[in-house]
């Protein structure tokens, strides 16, 4: 009964809404805290949003409600106008949402490729096949490839993802994240550790690898929040008390009151100082 | 030489693309991969380690097919037999542990119900009722396995770690229970007999002699260890891998882990039963214990030993496993405790098992450095020889007096008399054991540090061969 209820209302929203992602009053508690309060947020298919915040604000744990990794405990997701929370992880991703780690999570004892191979098999139909050799696949082994290309790896194929820099592990958590295919990308704290000269690569190859994909990213780094993203959500103390284009952002008063002022004067005297 | 051409001159490309922040930096990788492509379709077809592959399989069929030329007695075939089965039997284990990160403490769950489906086809095959040839016997051992396995397997693998070896011990105690609790299935304490010459038989195939016995064996195995090589080499096989590494990230790449483990341990299930089946052939009988914890632990601790990290670790474990029941058990009384001995060392000294430390071996020996390891090598061994001496001679005199205490205090070991309750006796053992360990600590040492230094230099000619 209420698997019929879901399904009607699913096909009424994918028609109504347009948005690639819709999080209704979504809350979320732990015990009796609360970390998410009723968090709304609309994402229309394309756009590049940044979520940011100040520590604790609830960011991550928000990726992890919508990427499935922890339930909501009450509010809707919507994915593509689908209703995707109550869904496991690889239900989500295989309704094209997938997301990336703020701590690289690779598959250590895998070459660089296999990781890639792994992370496009379901997307190109093969399931669990075991009746068909990996070898064989030409379409899966040239998706890895040029995922490899597309991160700057292809010179690693073969080196075992626990022996890459901390860099090219970062590299390989996007290629693994993008591999699928997915519509909409989730990407956390992406160039977290980074020296400067590496985040300004990485916010490059995450431009390119993100044509055409609607993206949302977790960041600190205000230099890549405004390099990176159309619109910009801040979440405090797990509510979105803002969400519009930076300049509007930057500019909102709530905004720079709860947090971004401090953060900016912070980042630039960080940036003088450099 | 193409193929070196295209692949040079895309990464001459790649390279500063790579350096500048500008947006072409996608359409020149997506120049470069058509290249790349190009050059890869190349690599794939010609593989040399594929003749390699076939060199590696035509000589484990030879060794199949030449092993009872050149040991005829019965026991050698005897053994031989059981080594076929011990092979498939670590291997389906393997693709659990090593290749699944699934340890198990109840594999032989599925080898011994493989075994006891099998001796009742054998005996209704005997009586009329089942018309399937007696060679096939195996397989029906492998269907039991499988059903089994996808009954079983659904509880079992729904958790993974901790949990999943929980459940797989608790029930492995469930069914040994089970069979003294179900005589009618299980034949209770005298286990079920069978007779595997059924009929005329085929082209004078009859299986009554142990070697016709061993070639169908061979036979089995030479295709379950093939057909779990391929596992290896298809989506769900490295899928599974991919669960070993790192189950959560798999979530996120569309996979349901629990799905994964299910169906690798649905097809581990039906190699166990088919290796459940042979033994059902090559015994004729099936007692309760070929379910029990003891042969899920030896399965465990063969794979462990022959190595879990290399697809052929398990064939070596399988081989060991008989050699030390059979062989071992003859020689000394207290074979299980050397054995937990070595496997006390196994663990601390060479996790990978005897597979790794061939392989790091070979590595080693490509790079042309194993003869500066020789020395070393001969060292380690004379001084755990030494150590080894001291505490076999004091598990003998233990035993002795534990076991033999009506023969008196004398025994002989190694050629020497030993007192067992003499001070003398003991203080000597302790005296050889102990200078045995010190030596060999200082042996262990200088080659840790000679192991090093040859890695590094490895470590450095690969990146010097990376750079030209």
């Amino acid at each position: 009964m209420s698997a019929a209820m879901t399904h009607t209302s699913m096909n009424t929203a994918a028609a109504a809404s347009g948005y690639a992602l819709e999080l209704n009053n979504v809350c979320k508690n732990f015990g009796k805290t609360e970390i998410i309060r009723g968090a709304n947020l609309k994402v229309k298919p394309g756009e590049r949003v940044a979520i940011i915040g100040p520590n604790g604000a609830g960011k991550s744990t928000l990726f992890n409600l919508i990427s499935g990794r922890f339930g909501v405990s009450s509010g809707e997701i919507l994915l593509d106008g689908r209703r995707i929370d109550g869904k496991q992880p690889y239900e989500i991703n295989r309704m094209g949402l997938s997301r990336s780690f703020q701590v690289s999570n690779l598959f250590q004892r895998l070459s660089v490729f296999e990781n890639l191979r792994c992370a496009v098999l379901w997307s190109q139909g093969y399931r669990y096949a075991f009746w068909r050799f990996l070898a064989d696949l030409h379409d899966a082994n040239d998706r890895a490839d040029e995922v490899l290309e597309m991160i700057h790896l292809h010179k690693k194929r073969d080196v075992l993802a626990m022996n890459l820099t901390y860099a090219e592990q970062r590299a390989l958590e996007i290629g693994i994240t993008i591999a699928g295919g997915a519509g909409v990308v989730l990407l956390d704290e992406p160039t977290a550790g980074m020296s400067k000269s590496e985040t300004r690569r990485f916010v490059q190859l995450i431009r390119d690898v993100t044509v055409g994909k609607t993206l949302l990213t977790v960041e600190h780094d205000m230099g890549v929040v405004f390099g990176l993203a159309d619109k910009i959500a801040v979440l405090v103390y797990g509510e979105v008390i803002a969400f519009d284009v930076p300049e509007a952002v930057r500019a909102n008063p709530k905004v720079q009151e709860a947090y971004l002022g401090s953060v900016l004067a912070e980042q630039q005297a960080a940036g003088a100082a450099c | 030489m193409s193929s070196l051409l295209a692949s040079n001159s895309s990464q001459a490309v790649a390279a500063p693309s790579a350096g500048a922040p500008q947006s072409d930096a996608a359409a020149a990788a997506a120049r470069t991969v058509a290249a790349r492509r190009a050059a890869q379709a190349q690599a794939y077809r010609f593989k040399p380690h594929n003749v390699g592959r076939w060199v590696v399989w035509s000589v484990f069929a030879l060794i199949l097919a030449a092993a009872p030329l050149l040991f005829t007695s019965s026991l050698a075939v005897t053994m031989l037999s059981q080594m076929g089965i011990g092979i498939i039997a670590c291997l389906s284990y393997n693709m659990l542990l090593g290749q699944g990160g699934m340890l198990s403490f109840g594999h032989a769950v599925y080898t011994g119900l493989g075994s006891y489906v099998a001796i009742h086809a054998l005996n209704a095959v005997a009586g009329g009722q089942l018309p399937v040839p007696v060679s096939l016997i195996p397989l029906v051992g492998g269907v039991a396995g499988l059903v089994f396995a996808v009954l079983l397997g659904f509880v079992t693998t729904r958790k993974s770690g901790t949990p999943f070896a929980m459940i797989t011990l608790g029930l492995g105690e469930l069914v040994f229970a089970m069979s003294l609790m179900i005589p009618e299935f299980f034949g209770g304490e005298g286990g079920v007999a069978g007779n595997r010459v059924v009929g005329k038989g085929v082209m004078g195939i009859t299986f009554g002699p142990q070697v016709q016995v061993y070639y169908l064996i061979a036979l089995y195995t030479f295709v379950c260890t093939a057909a779990m090589f391929a596992f290896t080499r298809t989506p769900l096989g490295r899928m599974l891998n991919a669960v070993r590494d790192n189950p959560e990230r798999v979530e996120f790449v569309g996979y349901s882990t629990q799905r994964v483990r299910y169906f690798a341990f649905i097809i581990a299930g039906f190699f166990a039963g088919v290796a459940g089946g042979l033994y059902t052939l090559n015994f004729e009988i099936v007692t309760a214990e070929v379910v029990g914890a003891a042969r899920s632990g030896a399965y465990l601790f063969f794979t462990f030993l022959g190595g879990a990290t290399f697809f052929f670790g398990p064939v070596i474990g399988g081989v060991l496993m008989v050699l030390a029941s059979v062989l071992l058990s003859e020689f000394t009384k207290a074979w299980l405790l050397y054995l937990g001995l070595i496997f006390l060392f196994m663990v601390m000294y060479a996790p990978g098992g005897i597979a790794s430390l061939i392989m790091m071996n070979l590595r080693v020996a490509a790079f042309g450095k194993l003869r500066r390891l020789w020395t070393s090598y001969l060292a380690l061994a004379g001084t755990a020889l030494v150590a080894f001496v001291g505490a076999a001679a004091m598990i003998e005199m233990v035993y002795h007096l534990q076991l033999n205490a009506a023969l008196g205090p004398e025994l002989h070991f190694m050629g020497a008399k030993l007192n067992a309750q003499g001070v003398d006796s003991w203080f000597g053992a302790a005296f050889v054991l102990f200078t045995g360990i010190a030596l060999f600590e200082l042996a262990r040492r200088e080659f840790a540090r000679q192991w090093g230094r040859v890695q590094e230099e490895i470590e450095h000619e690969i990146r010097r061969r990376e750079a030209l």
